[in-house]
């Protein structure tokens, strides 16, 4: 039964202390602790996907022009799967965790209880609408809260998809869509809620914590960065290629968080990476693990062959990559691609299509450090290649930036694989490839620095919207007076040994053999 | 000052930077450093404690110094397996594919203690930042002023200074720290200032923890057998007046006895009391004292209205000039009082009397934003039973 506040010709503060109201009621009611009810939202946003597959694509299409392959693969397709193991692992994640007790509280037993945090709220982002809106809800739905959902304005024919769907398969007493932009996002931060999650970019990452504050509200900030690729030589280069194209305008064109950003690779590499083919691929399979000379002599594969390959000679017209989100977004990356120092290093793309908001898979080689395009995150279909002498300079220059939320490495150097994961700190790191670490539930997906806080996916979700509860268990039995006042050095003697763990040094305190 | 203060931060980021603070043997070293101080300075720290609050050195040990010498010793223990990487499932079909979570310091950590135990709450942070590979600042509170004194002086001697400084001061101090950029922000306190810490670390996007306070409530099931009434009492006497004084974030608030119950209750811990601070508690050095003038006073109001003083049973007698008060026990206060309202944070317990527990847990439930440590003091077959089925039914929303 949907409560009268979303038909309200404005949503505001009073409008946002309804919601939370309702919901709070709701949850101290113990609905949403309950674990059938948590079993049936799951199930019910799992059939929410299988019967609407077809409307889904359409919205995301309509608002992003992403091919079917994403919408139904990296939205549809992982969403269920992160319901299926919520619902297939939950009652395991719900139950106690055993704690161990020392010498210094026995005799006792202990255990960390998960509970619900209680009402929360889920502000996601527009480049992937559902999957991000409705992962982060799946986990707090499993730990058992009432969750308010504000997907983003940004893409609104999702938005408001989401809005009716989940009006329909979902319990709305205690999970609700609120739409709406800046003044709506504005009165439901200045409630207090258990948690906030938000995905998106610093500056509004920052406004939502300086909200949270003022509650001591905890959060999630799932936020970006620019994320780098280092390439060294001796590497499959198709395969290599491939990956990052994938990872690049395969990830709804580049605008995503984990989206490779831009490139480092050694000066000689950096031509291999770009030149014209002259012979196929069957080159390729044989050139495995041979030095960069080599590669020069024969020629091989690159982006420039691959990205024909992926989207024809005409990558304007190609179905298969999603366009730029909107007006703003394509404006910004004109800016960064028509800057001056710039746009004289393009080595492939730079066309556009201003009606249409297509911009056409873009490399740059060695555009300056200091150009607009290499000191913010791209999220577009731009990918700069920058050139460094050797390989492992390029660790200096990524730590000189601020912290990425993912960074990649293509290598088969086993010492330059550990230096990497030694000296390169980011949200998650992959091995010759790129995003796939965000389709590994056992693995958490979060950020560090400025490209975030906290993490979530499988059972981080879960706990990252519970309160682990520490409880311990004593019984009457076995209360020593040393605890207590009034206090002598025999006492002293005792709670030394007793804190020190041994069994002989508390003997040897019982016979006043140690020192107070 | 605020220049210098800058370059001191800016240089200590440059020596985490090139990867002093990464290594298991600095990691050892700085863990064994502060074995070493509170070994050494034992004396000292019990001295500075006394000063400071009063606190008998029994208590000192049992609440700060032992307890940071276990944690220091665990450190020890597990430090290379805190430190290493731990393989993360893959489904089978991600054949050839490897995955791990490798554990790395944030960096710059910022730990800002309290006065009640100023030498547990400044250090054991310290432990955790340390055996996680961080280079750390710590703000000591400036209403403990010999603690501070002595981790300044002091640890620089057992410490690698260049990675780990002790920066003394007060607000002003603080606010100046609260400008710069850290890597995570540790804060033990009170809530009023944790929203300050929160939303001045917003600004940098800074993950904090804070460690706040709220109304512990305890629970005091009716007990039959007159051990067990001894022990649950003893417990309580001892939460509540033995750890600072009642100035404690875990210290029992106030408890909750049913009315039939409450006469066995009172008479048990003014017998106890006495019994373990003697007849006169300021004379026996063994409880803390109020740490200073305006916490003293913020406690004297607490009891300025009639209606709450008439409450008192026993004690009630404060010595402004020793910031002494001695314990306390009221029974039923108005609920609407600053004493049931505000944490307390001092050696005056309220009993609140209830009929029965389903009106009590409903009181408990609803308040339940406030706690941090729920006491049920009952762990005995039958009312255990009852109290679980209770709060069950609470939970499922049967509480008319």
């Amino acid at each position: 039964m949907a409560s009268e506040v979303e038909k309200k010709a404005v949503f505001d503060i009073d409008s946002a202390k309804e919601v939370v109201q309702e919901l709070r009621a709701s949850f101290v009611a113990g609905k949403t602790k309950d674990y059938e009810w948590r079993r049936t939202q799951l199930k019910a946003m799992l059939k929410m996907m299988d019967e609407n597959e077809p409307q889904i694509v359409a919205a995301l299409r309509d608002d992003l022009s992403k091919p079917e392959l994403e919408s139904s693969i990296y939205e549809i397709a992982m969403l269920k799967n992160s319901c299926k193991l919520a619902l297939k692992k939950m009652k395991h994640w719900m139950m106690p965790e055993k704690a161990k007790t020392s010498l210094a509280t026995f005799p006792s037993s202990a255990e960390i209880v998960s509970e619900p945090l209680g009402v929360v709220l889920v502000i996601s982002a527009w480049n992937y609408p559902l999957l991000l809106s409705l992962d982060p809800v799946i986990g707090a739905i499993a730990a058992g809260n009432a969750i308010v959902l504000k997907p983003s304005e940004i893409s609104p024919a999702t938005a408001s998809l989401l809005a009716k769907l989940v009006a329909n398969y979902m319990d709305s007493s205690c999970i609700k869509v609120v739409e709406g932009a800046v003044p709506e996002t504005t009165a439901l931060l200045e409630q207090k809620w258990d948690k906030i999650m938000y995905t998106g970019n610093g500056r509004i990452g920052r406004i939502v914590m300086a909200a949270a504050a003022k509650h001591l509200t905890p959060v999630v900030l799932e936020l970006g960065g620019k994320c780098p690729v280092i390439v060294d030589s001796g590497i499959n280069l198709q395969v290599a290629t491939r990956r990052i194209i994938a990872g690049k305008w395969g990830c709804n064109n580049g605008q995503a968080c984990i989206s490779p950003d831009y490139i480092i690779t050694t000066k000689d590499y950096a031509v291999e990476l770009v030149r014209l083919p002259v012979y196929v691929y069957i080159c390729n399979l044989v050139l495995f693990n041979l030095s960069s000379q080599a590669l020069f002599i024969l020629q091989v594969d690159s982006f420039k062959c691959e990205l024909e390959r992926f989207y024809g000679k005409n990558p304007l017209e190609s179905k298969d990559l999603s366009r730029v989100v909107n007006s703003n977004h394509f404006a910004r990356l004109l800016k960064l691609l028509d800057e001056d120092k710039v746009s004289s290093k393009i080595v492939y793309g730079g066309e556009r299509d201003k009606s249409n908001l297509k911009i056409a898979p873009t490399i740059l080689l060695d555009v300056p450090q200091d150009s607009l395009i290499m000191n913010e995150e791209i999220f577009g279909p731009l990918l700069p290649i920058i050139t460094i002498d050797k390989v492992e300079d390029s660790f200096d220059l990524i730590n000189s930036g601020t912290k990425p939320l993912a960074a990649y490495m293509f290598t088969n150097n086993k010492k330059l694989k550990e230096k990497f994961v030694e000296k390169v700190s980011a949200g998650g790191l992959v091995i010759n490839d790129t995003t796939v670490h965000l389709a590994e539930p056992t693995l958490p997906f979060g950020g560090v620095g400025d490209s975030g806080m906290g993490a979530y996916h499988g059972k981080f979700s879960f706990d990252t919207f519970s309160h682990k509860k520490a409880v311990l268990y004593r019984s009457f039995a076995g209360d020593a007076p040393l605890r207590y006042p009034p206090y002598t050095n025999g006492k002293l003697r005792l709670l030394k040994a007793l804190l020190g763990g041994s069994i002989l040094g508390i003997i040897r305190a019982l016979m006043g053999w140690s020192k107070a | 000052m605020e220049k210098d203060l800058g370059k001191e931060i800016m240089e200590m980021r440059e020596y985490y930077r090139k990867g002093n603070t990464k290594h298991v043997t600095w990691r050892r070293a700085q863990l064994k450093g502060l074995l070493s101080f509170l070994a050494e300075k034992e004396v000292e720290i019990f001295r500075v404690l006394n000063l400071d609050l009063g606190k008998n050195y029994v208590e000192a040990f049992r609440d700060e110094v032992g307890l940071l010498k276990k944690s220091l010793n665990l450190a020890l223990k597990d430090l290379r397996t805190w430190m290493a990487s731990k393989e993360a499932k893959l489904p089978s079909i991600a054949l050839l594919s490897y995955a791990e979570l490798v554990p790395e310091p944030l960096g710059l950590i910022l730990v800002i203690s309290s006065w009640n135990f100023p030498m547990g709450l400044s250090l054991e942070p310290l432990i955790g930042a340390i055996a996680a590979g961080n280079a750390v600042v710590i703000k000591p509170s400036e209403l403990a002023p010999a603690s501070s004194s002595l981790l300044a002086n002091a640890l620089p001697n057992y410490l690698d200074t260049q990675a780990i400084k002790v920066i003394e001061g007060g607000p002003a101090v603080g606010q100046q720290l609260l400008h710069h950029k850290w890597d995570k922000i540790f804060f033990t306190g009170s809530t009023k200032v944790g929203r300050i810490i929160m939303s001045e670390a917003a600004k940098n996007l800074t993950p904090v923890t804070l460690e706040l306070g709220g109304k512990c409530p305890a629970i005091l099931d009716s007990l039959s057998w007159s051990w067990d009434k001894e022990v649950a009492i003893n417990r309580i006497i001892g939460a509540k007046y033995g750890s600072c004084a009642g100035q404690a974030c875990i210290s029992i608030d106030y408890l909750l006895v049913e009315k039939p119950f409450s006469s066995t209750v009172m008479e048990l811990m003014k017998a106890l009391i006495k019994k373990m601070y003697g007849d006169n508690p300021r004379e026996s050095h063994s409880i803390s004292r109020i740490i200073n003038k305006h916490h003293f006073l913020r406690l004297k109001d607490l009891l300025t209205d009639q209606k709450v003083k008439d409450c008192i049973v026993y004690g009630g007698s404060m010595d402004e000039d020793s910031l002494f008060i001695e314990p306390t026990i009221l029974v039923d206060p108005p609920l609407e009082s600053a004493m049931m309202t505000e944490e307390i944070f001092g050696p005056l317990l309220p009993i609140i009397t209830v009929r029965n527990f389903d009106v009590l847990l409903k009181h408990v439930w609803r308040e339940r934003s406030l706690f941090l440590v729920l006491k049920i003091q009952g762990f005995f077959l039958g009312s255990w039973i009852r109290l679980k089925t209770v709060l069950i039914l609470s939970i499922q929303g049967l509480n008319h």
